[in-house]
């Protein structure tokens, strides 16, 4: 019996028999790969691309719901994985952005380019609401579309030849878009890490801090408190290590601060709480998981005056040079939305909102402690990282969706640190959160 | 060392500061507009009160040599610096922009309802969505692929919604990494060989040619017709390209763009084709580089809604990859920036994605005409100013852009002068490139009577 492979992109077909390995069928692929190079260009793949092994984290989980509907087209999945804001944005900030909206359609409200760096009115209202009881200038904030998008934008600014660290686990954009810009190193396969970026182990066993006194000297240092995905939040004197630990290594902190508003316990809410930290570190931020505005895509990037590279030279001039060759602004809607955010009732209404996912997180907690299941986080940040010791998450991943069709997000996905945890998170439909509880009760 | 300031901001210089400038201890006080020395407290062995000296911190990390090679600021914020110390100068002026191509009449209604009705739809149950695809909404991507690309072979699946053409632009350069060559244009839009630079595909700049080391400049003269002598260009992996181009206005011929694919192909190349002002175009040039047979295997083709429906602001454009672009290794392009899109961008605005599809309605795509109709009546009245001064006038005809030849003028030159006689912002032509010294790219964007009154105050000044 006959198989016929078709190239997907020429017409070339391949005929194989059937029962054919999956190491012959790939070599198949790449016979008919090598087939159409009359039709390629000489353009040579940019080999950092080659060193990333798989696609990115969420789009692989996207990718696993979506067969797994297609596998149980009735049943209802809840989604606990990718981080996905639920609840509507409130009223008086949708408002805004549609009475902007309207107004682009009259001579008085229109508006065309605005400042690369972002509106000046949200840039004061988000130096003196996010920064109001530390020193952060209106000039030193650049608003963004997001964080995901300014982490690429910094590396761009720092280039290839700086040397990186970040937790382990952390949120995959770090190393991604560091192996992307040429900074990583090659993949060493058996232990999942790229030889060139420094891992900051974060686990029960150190408080997840990473034991600095062990750590090797990096250009820049990415730490995100709360944490995506262990969701701790470091602690004043955690972040005061990690500060002195820059400033004795002269390396830059690349400090994620999107879920500062999660906060609860009294921790830092922003690394310029710090004393020195202006002179070490850079620290971006988002709307999306404080406002709802995944989908609408505002955030901003501080990067103060006095940070300055090895020459003297301030980076903020270089930030600066990037975003206005390499970005054109956030949506001046979405900025209009920004500000309405930051407004006094803004600012009440997204809080609420924020407490929902609080809430949720709880439930969550409670569920699983309850069934035994040592869980850490949920308290200053929108996940629950739950640990199945000597599990691989994957697997864990796996049955929990087989299961009881609940999407979480497997912990090796936030590199190798993040083996045998399993992240869930606290945003959805508070039913959708109950219903997820009861069926991790009956399965577990 | 050029001597031209960086664009600053006076906030980021502060006397106490060793950040340097320039190699000398020098910061330019933009207020003064000089360059001062840097103060710096040193130590004083008084008896009363020692001071400590105060020198910055700095870290131990190096700068990105890449960013040294630029030569000053992006050529924008240069000219609104330029624009803004004018009006301090001359507060009384009232001057004109027809620099920087900022798009200045209003967004159809049309349009603008469906943005405010999105808006407003986050903040029910039913209409609130998160996260988007990174490539674009579905009905999106189908609505660019069946208006723009009809009957071309290329699909929903090809096209990558995006905030821009500038940002899809570093996007690509992330892509293909350092180890490219490339091509552009000269003149050509500054965010080509900025971003090249940036990514570390080029050499020092030469300052006797104006050139960056290791691009290939492809010289569009009124001479050549402004498309390049393509037996003189040596072969780059990228190959930049602009039609209708900004600045010179032109736009290339169905046969002059075959030569172009014909090229790319033989070489193995692959076209970056800007088609951001494709609308603008009156005669029958080519809208599309797919257009063109065997575009699909050597094109990349990236546009915009900012020229087309004012979305300057609202941020909204697209990118096509066709699934038959292969690199050298058969691995497809698009691939690779789907990655990227993935992992460097999160999707535009759920709120500009529902602006650009009311763009692609019938009625909106109507009115998105309308006002381009509007900009090109702007143009014409720019182009036949010029031409009844007697002045070689290229453009204008497929673009927003008229293309004004001063031969044997420095354009930044021209450029002063104009704004300080006639108080019109302007952009000079030697900001696109070596191949735009003696021209100045006057754009047609602006209300009608600030159009009239510019080219009053040019009639006046060059009678």
């Amino acid at each position: 019996m006959e198989v016929k492979l078709a190239c997907m992109v020429c017409s070339v077909k391949v005929r194989l028999k059937a029962g054919c390995s999956s190491v012959v069928r790939s070599a198949v692929g790449r016979l008919v790969q090598l087939v159409n190079r009359g039709r390629c260009t000489k353009v040579h793949r940019n080999f950092n691309l080659e060193k990333l092994r798989n696609g990115y984290l969420f789009t692989e989980i996207a990718r696993r719901e979506l067969q797994h509907l297609e596998k149980y087209p009735n049943a209802k999945v809840i989604s606990l994985g990718i981080g996905d804001t639920t609840q509507p944005i409130p009223d008086n900030i949708s408002m805004s952005m549609a009475n902007y909206a309207r107004a682009l359609a009259t001579a008085e409200g229109y508006r065309g380019y605005g400042a690369e760096q972002g509106n000046k009115e949200l840039r004061k209202a988000i130096a003196e609401t996010h920064y109001k009881d530390v020193l952060v200038k209106e000039s030193e904030v650049f608003v963004s579309d997001g964080s995901q998008c300014d982490i690429a934008r910094l590396l761009l600014v720092l280039g290839s030849n700086v040397t990186v660290a970040a937790q382990d686990p952390s949120f995959p954009a770090y190393i991604d878009s560091s192996v992307i810009v040429g900074q990583a190193g090659d993949l060493e396969d058996e232990v999942g890490k790229y030889c060139n970026i420094e891992y900051l182990e974060c686990g029960p066993g150190n408080n997840f801090f990473p034991d600095l006194k062990g750590t090797s000297r990096t250009d820049i240092i990415f730490f995100c408190s709360p944490n995506n995905p262990t969701g701790h939040a470091a602690t004043q004197n955690q972040l005061e290590q990690l500060v002195e630990f820059a400033r004795n290594n002269g390396s830059i902190i690349i400090f994620d601060s999107a879920y500062a508003a999660y906060v609860t316990d009294g921790c830092p809410r922003s690394i310029y709480e710090i004393p020195g930290a202006r002179e070490v570190a850079i620290e971006i931020s988002s709307f999306s998981k404080f406002s709802g505005f995944t989908g609408v895509r505002l955030g901003w990037t501080v990067v103060p005056e006095e940070l300055l590279f090895s020459s003297g030279f301030p980076v903020i001039n270089d930030f600066n040079r990037i975003i206005c060759t390499c970005f054109n602004g956030a949506s001046n809607i979405a900025q209009a939305g920004g500000l309405a955010c930051l407004s006094s009732e803004g600012l009440e209404a997204v809080h609420s909102v924020v407490d929902y996912y609080k809430e949720n997180t709880k439930i969550l907690i409670d569920t699983l402690a309850s069934l035994g299941i040592k869980v850490y986080g949920g308290i200053n940040a929108p996940y629950v990282w739950a640990h199945f010791p000597g599990r691989k998450s994957w697997d864990v991943f796996a049955e929990i969706l087989e299961k009881t069709h609940i999407t979480t997000v497997p912990g090796s996905g936030f590199g190798p640190g993040g083996e045998e945890y399993i992240r869930i998170s606290g945003f959805g439909h508070r039913e959708s959160i109950l219903e997820a509880s009861r069926r991790l009760e009956a399965l577990f | 060392m050029s001597l031209a300031p960086q664009s600053i901001s006076t906030s980021m210089i502060s006397s106490s500061s060793s950040a340097f400038l320039s190699p000398s201890n020098l910061n330019f006080n933009s207020r003064q507009n000089a360059w001062v020395q840097a103060k710096r407290i040193s130590v004083c062995k008084c008896v009363a009160a020692p001071q400590e000296e105060k020198i910055a911190y700095k870290t131990k990390v190096s700068r990105n040599g890449n960013l040294g090679k630029l030569q000053a600021g992006y050529l924008f914020p240069e000219i609104a610096r330029r624009k803004a110390a004018h009006m301090l100068k001359y507060p009384d002026a009232e001057v004109i922009s027809l620099g920087i191509g900022d798009t200045t009449e209003p967004i159809p209604e049309v349009i603008t309802s469906a943005l405010a009705k999105r808006s407003y739809a986050l903040s029910t149950q039913e209409g609130y969505s998160g996260y988007g695809a990174e490539q674009g909404e579905k009905p999106l991507r189908a609505a660019i692929a069946s208006t723009f690309y009809k009957d071309l072979g290329i699909e929903e699946g090809d096209i990558f919604v995006s905030d821009g053409a500038k940002c899809d632009i570093s996007r690509l350069q992330i892509v293909f990494g350092s180890n490219v060559t490339m091509a552009v244009q000269d003149p050509s839009y500054p965010a080509y060989v900025d971003s090249s630079v940036i990514m570390g595909q080029t050499g020092e700049f030469q300052k006797d040619a104006e050139k960056y080391g290791k691009i290939e400049y492809m010289r569009c003269t009124a001479e050549n017709g402004f498309f390049p002598d393509l037996s003189t260009v040596a072969r780059t992996d990228i190959i930049f390209f602009c039609s209708p181009n900004n600045p010179t206005g032109a736009a290339a011929t169905r046969e002059q763009l075959t030569r172009l694919v014909q090229f790319a192909k033989d070489n193995g190349s692959i076209i970056v084709y800007d088609s951001a002002y494709a609308l603008y175009i009156s005669d029958d040039n080519p809208r599309s580089i797919f257009e063109i047979p065997g575009a699909k295997e050597v094109a990349i083709e990236t546009s915009s809604f900012s020229k087309y429906a004012g979305f300057t602001g609202v941020r909204l454009g697209w990118t096509v990859i066709p699934k038959e672009l292969l690199f050298s290794d058969g691995f497809p392009v698009a691939k690779d920036f789907n990655r990227i899109v993935c992992t460097c961008f999160n999707g535009a605005s759920n709120i500009s994605q529902a602006g650009g599809l009311a763009c692609l309605s019938p009625e909106g795509f109507k009115a998105v005409h309308e006002v381009i109709g509007f900009y090109k009546e702007n143009t014409d009245i720019i182009v036949e100013t010029f031409n009844s001064l007697g002045f070689k006038v290229y453009g204008g005809k497929n673009a927003p852009y008229v293309w004004v030849q001063f031969p044997g003028r420095s354009s930044w030159d021209v450029f002063s002068e104009i704004l300080k006689k006639t108080h019109v912002v302007t952009t000079p032509g030697s900001g696109f490139g070596p191949g735009g010294e003696g021209f100045i790219r006057v754009s047609a964007f602006g209300h009608r009577g600030n159009v009239l009154e510019a080219c009053k105050r040019f009639k006046h000044l060059y009678k």
